[in-house]
């Protein structure tokens, strides 16, 4: 099948298989290896990408499916290098450990702040109820959304 | 993890994706593929083709008319936690469907592919038999009215993971008559806490006045083979006082209402649920009434 969209801001148009995942089309044909496989059953969130502004689990989702939309992955929230105020804050507040959450973290993270510039904790929690860390413990990722989103904010 | 390999066709019209499901046996529509994609992938099922209705605006979409509260079964389980129509006039559905699974799995999950999966764990099918919704299904015709009918919830869900849908039809919306001032509603869950399934699932709608319940709709799902409506336990809240005292001897009578088709996993036993079903069911009760702010 042939599919057109955009990726992180580049138009894109291949031919691909109607079972291949939108992950592996971004990984495997793209070569967008920021974005990660963990459990490949919709649940530990490492494969998250945005589409069309909203927040999907790339490992359910067709790339087919992904046909005509707007995809950012990791690679594409810093495009000119300048690092984003969550990643920055991810840095800054010791959020990642072995970091194969972290970009699934911080798209989450974009969304959530945009939708809720000003999160309790536990929306943050809440927020972040599809990402699996396996590290840190959540701590330092609550700290580090709250840390940008007061930086998003001033 | 890949499925066996299918065909995939894209419809853009109600008419054209029915007119693919009667040309190619053994399709079946693709929503937003949170049901469909993980059982493909992990090869308890494989489909010979796939016709996604992703693309198909018509099916999308809230609105209130005459005190009725329509959703189009392609309407994402977050548009409808972000809906001030379904907050306003069916707050039990906005606070559940805010309950399932996490963003990702709300930002594609669907009402209408939720319940025409008919998963015993989901929350919906529970939610919408006791606010007695009904559905629009859209068939190859025939049938009244253009080949468009309508089921309602108690009718819908026939199994587990079986409905009233035939194989050439599709859901097209979900219709709900909006809770009235004197309505109460709530949907308690014990949920999963890897996926937020529900393990043991109670809705209600109580209708009170003048602090007498006057009508009730009550029931149970997540561990039953379709979602069971505690028909004893509403005669006996109906005509009382919604008190701590008639509120407990109304629920523990769900046991009864359960029959033995309860079941059980590795996570909680079937006796288990079974004991938290009237736990749940009190809890629902008390938000829906107000008194859980007393204890
Ligand atoms: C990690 C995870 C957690 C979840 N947690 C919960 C939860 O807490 N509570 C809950 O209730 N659910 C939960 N779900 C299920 C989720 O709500 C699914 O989105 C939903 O069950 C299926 O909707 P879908 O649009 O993704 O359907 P799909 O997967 O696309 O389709 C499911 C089935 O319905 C059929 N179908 C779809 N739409 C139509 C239609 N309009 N007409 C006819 N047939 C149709 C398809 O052919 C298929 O057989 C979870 C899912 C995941 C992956
Ligand atoms: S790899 Fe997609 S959710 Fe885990
Ligand atoms: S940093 Fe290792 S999984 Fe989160």
């Amino acid at each position: 099948m042939n599919i057109q969209l955009t990726v992180n801001g580049k138009a894109q148009e291949k031919e691909v298989d109607a079972r291949l995942l939108l992950v592996h089309f971004l990984r495997d044909d793209l070569g967008l290896t920021g974005t990660k496989i963990g459990c490949d059953t919709s649940q530990c969130g490492a494969c998250v990408v945005s589409m069309d502004g909203k927040t999907i689990k790339s490992c359910t989702c067709l790339a087919v499916q992904a046909n005509g939309s707007d995809i950012t992955t990791i690679e594409g929230v810093a495009p000119d290098g300048v690092l984003d105020p969550v990643q920055e804050a991810f840095w800054d507040n010791h959020g990642l450990q072995c970091g194969y959450c972290t970009a699934g973290m911080i798209i989450t993270t974009v969304e959530l702040l945009k939708k809720n510039p000003n999160p309790s904790d536990d929306e943050v929690r809440e927020g972040l109820k599809g990402n699996i860390c396996r590290c840190t413990g959540y701590q330092n990722i609550v700290k580090s959304v709250q840390a940008a989103a007061k930086v998003n904010r001033s | 993890m890949f499925a066996t390999e299918f065909e995939y066709q894209r419809a853009t019209s109600v008419s054209e994706a029915i007119q693919l499901l009667s040309n190619n046996p053994g399709a079946k529509i693709l929503a937003g593929g949170h049901s469909l994609l993980p059982m493909m992938k992990l090869r308890l099922t494989s489909i010979p083709m796939l016709i996604d209705i992703g693309g198909i605006n018509e099916l999308r979409g809230i609105s209130v008319e005459n005190n009725i509260l329509r959703i189009g079964a392609l309407t994402t389980h977050a548009e409808i936690a972000e809906s001030y129509d379904v907050k306003d006039n069916a707050g039990i559905l906005w606070e559940t469907a805010y309950g399932i699974g996490d963003p990702q799995v709300r930002n594609r999950g669907t009402i209408g592919g939720n319940i025409s999966h008919a998963d015993p764990a989901s929350d919906l099918p529970t939610v919408l038999k006791v606010m007695d919704a009904k559905f629009t299904i859209q068939g190859t015709g025939g049938l009244m009215r253009g080949g468009s009918r309508v089921v309602s919830a108690d009718d819908f869900f026939i199994g587990p993971f079986e409905t009233d849908l035939g194989e050439n039809e599709i859901l097209t919306a979900i219709e709900m008559p909006v809770l009235m001032a004197n309505q109460h509603a709530e949907y308690a869950k014990m949920a999963h806490p890897a996926t937020s399934f529900a393990v043991v699932g109670a809705g209600v709608v109580l209708t009170v006045e003048d602090d007498v319940c006057t009508a009730a709709r009550v029931a149970v799902g997540g561990f039953t083979p379709v979602p069971t409506r505690g028909l004893t336990v509403e005669q006996a809240l109906i005509g009382k006082v919604l008190n701590e005292e008639n509120i407990a001897s109304a629920t523990i009578l769900i046991h009864g209402d359960l029959g033995s088709d309860v079941f059980g996993d590795v996570f909680a036993s079937a006796e288990y649920r079974q004991a938290m079903a009237a736990i749940e069911l009190k809890h629902a009760i008390f938000h829906a009434t107000g008194l859980a702010h007393h204890n």
